[in-house]
């Protein structure tokens, strides 16, 4: 592998595993501070995908289509808490899957009413439709190196919410002590359903911005979810460091153990299996650290 | 002595109750196909096959307190391991495909279980979630098996012993005793385990693991047993609904039916011995009638069947956790709650 591959592949890699940080990051956060099992978690990045794709369609432009989706999915996160969510925090894990499982069904299958079941794809909003020349024949999109910017700038912004403003400082203690918090005179239930909200937005602007590159389509967000719980089985349930950590991980796992493929590809060994490589990183972590890299001993 | 008699004499009315029950119920589904439809065999025998799935299941989040979202991994991979084994256009031998594809499942079984038994609680859910997503996934890039679109089974297996072939499966009726069969035997085999010392110390290990340590048991093995257990039993069902459709194709591994039969298991009652098996009737049951809904308001209902299920899923999951079976235990017996 020459170095502008090289390094074509490995900006890739840390731009999917940002995004998939992103939406991992939405997923830990719900389940560390709200003890919330979320299966459902992938179906709001593809409903934000496909949010970018009709509002795309409807405002002639992404960077329309992305304020007005992050409104309507922080919507869809408050009323899906204040239906459904906020009943579950009493009940064991159990519930909380079968309730998520039945929820996937029905967002899947409102998705497939509004939407229908067609692959569709979103254009690269404008001044971001450049590449950076690398050499004669090989370039990079500039929208990747947007995807990975902005997902930095959530990223941090996420850490400064949680760990250094007042409303952080209130959501760890809510997830330390449910009862302490409230005795104290806060509203515990408004509060997570904010934080419920912001999980959902995270995965569905996520999904937003991954549109354009990875196109619009059924059974995204399961794809989605299933890397999501083995980025927070690697990282580490509830760390948002681990799961940053891990998703990155798994970026660069998933890019060059397809690009490795290509190249044993030749002497045919089973290069179909190169799907496989996260999994097995999975595996090497559970056999090293059941609780994951950054996880606390239970 | 004056106060025990009635109460042995309840508790043996209860057993006989519960036996002449159990043998009309299997009288009446062994003289199915000498009165029923065709439609109607075909019908229980897939309700028996699903209903032998969530009791394996069961095993693991009834009576262990596992809550496994891969359960369809075992269940698919012995179908494929009839596929697989079965020469084109012609029959396998149901005596050692059989076996074969259990032994496929419990072999997978207990790789995954050596490595997600090593975590607990949600961790357990994600980690059997995602190693069975990616036994779905080998199947569905691999060229090994038919890729996205699987594989057909020409003929259905062979049932003769040396020149006696006392079931020819290619026939409804024998297909729906063989499966009878079989699911008489995995009852009366988790029943049996249910009772014993190791259904005891899995009851233990799901109502505190600790102690069960603490008492001197191994309780890493006893999971990995059972869990191994659980996935030859879901081989089981899986080879039988191999049989049953004649085709095999990754859906059969997907998260999709590890939800399903998940759900079958709750909706029934989970812990205890029936109420898999009525769940897994009322499910069919429901998807069937969830299919034949007409269109309303524009919407074809019928063919987004999934969303009315759905919303069956999440009310269940709010209002009855303890299932059907919980339903009518409640009704009987108020005060006998406590969790």
């Amino acid at each position: 592998m020459d170095l502008p591959t090289f390094l074509i592949q490995l900006l890739n890699a840390v731009q999917y595993g940002l995004l998939l940080f992103l939406v991992a990051g939405g997923l830990t956060l719900i389940f560390g501070i709200m003890g919330i099992i979320n299966l459902a978690h992938g179906s709001f990045y593809m409903v934000g995908a496909y949010l970018a794709w009709s509002l795309t369609s409807a405002f002639g432009s992404l960077w329309l289509a992305i304020p007005a989706g992050i409104v309507l999915s922080v919507l869809l996160g408050i009323v899906i808490e204040w239906l459904l969510i906020r009943r579950l925090y009493k009940l064991d894990h159990l519930q909380q899957v079968l309730l998520t499982f039945g929820l996937i069904l029905v967002v899947e299958e409102l998705r497939s009413i509004l939407w229908g079941n067609d692959v569709h794809g979103v254009p690269v909003p404008d001044p971001l439709t450049a590449s950076i020349a690398l050499t004669d024949t090989l370039s990079y999109p500039v929208y990747r190196l947007w995807i990975s910017a902005v997902c930095i700038v959530f990223a941090v912004l996420l850490y400064l919410l949680i760990q250094r403003t007042r409303l952080g400082m209130i959501i760890r203690a809510g997830a330390t002590n449910r009862e302490m918090v409230q005795s104290l005179g806060i509203n515990i239930g408004l509060l997570y359903r904010f934080v419920f909200a912001l999980g959902v937005a995270l995965a569905a602007f996520a999904g937003m911005i991954a549109a354009p590159v990875s196109s619009v389509f059924p059974g995204m967000g399961n794809q989605v979810l299933i890397l999501c719980f083995v980025v927070v089985v690697i990282g580490g349930i509830g760390s948002v460091k681990g799961a940053l950590i891990a998703a990155l991980l798994i970026g660069l796992v998933d890019t060059f153990g397809k690009v490795v493929e290509l190249q044993i590809g030749s002497l045919r060994l089973l290069p179909e299996l190169a799907g496989m490589s996260v999994y097995l990183l999975m595996a090497a972590v559970l056999l090293w650290r059941p609780a994951g890299l950054f996880g606390r001993k239970s | 002595m004056a106060a025990g008699r009635p109460v042995r004499e309840k508790i043996l009315n209860r057993h006989v109750a519960w036996w002449v029950a159990a043998v009309v119920v299997a009288g009446v589904l062994a003289a199915l196909p000498f009165f029923g439809e065709k439609f109607t065999v075909q019908f229980v025998t897939r309700v028996l096959i699903m209903a032998i799935f969530a009791m394996s299941l069961n095993l693991l989040v009834g009576f262990t307190g596992l809550v496994s979202l891969g359960h369809a991994a075992f269940f698919g991979v012995a179908g494929y391991c009839l596929a697989l084994a079965s020469p084109q256009y012609q029959a396998a031998s149901l005596w050692t495909s059989l076996p074969l594809a259990m032994l496929a499942s419990g072999l997978l079984a207990l790789v995954i279980g050596l490595l997600v038994l090593r975590t607990s609680g949600v961790y357990f859910i994600m980690a059997t979630l995602a190693f069975a997503q990616m036994v779905y996934f080998v199947f569905h890039d691999s060229g090994i098996a038919g890729g996205s679109d699987g594989i057909y089974i020409y003929a259905r297996p062979d049932a003769s012993i040396l020149g006696w072939r006392p079931l020819d499966l290619e026939q409804f009726a024998d297909l729906h005793f063989l499966v009878l069969a079989l699911f008489l035997f995995a009852f009366g085999f988790i029943r049996l385990l249910r009772d014993s010392l190791f259904g005891r110390v899995i009851a233990g290990i799901r109502v505190n693991e600790h102690r069960m340590r603490s008492l001197g048991f191994a309780t890493f093995r006893y999971k990995l047993a059972c869990f191994v257990v659980a996935g030859m039993i879901a081989g089981l069902a899986g080879y039988l609904a191999a049989v049953q459709y004649g085709v095999v194709n990754p859906e059969m591994l997907g998260w999709h039916l590890s939800g399903t039969v998940l759900m079958m298991v709750i909706l029934g009652g989970m812990g205890t011995l029936t109420g898999p098996v009525i769940g897994a009737a009322a499910m069919l049951l429901l998807e069937m009638v969830l299919q034949s809904l007409p269109e309303t308001g524009g919407v074809g209902l019928g063919r987004h069947w999934q969303l009315p299920m759905g919303i069956v899923i999440v009310l269940v999951a709010l209002f009855l956790p303890r299932g059907l079976a919980g339903l009518l235990a409640r009704r009987r017996a108020p005060v006998a709650d406590h969790d």
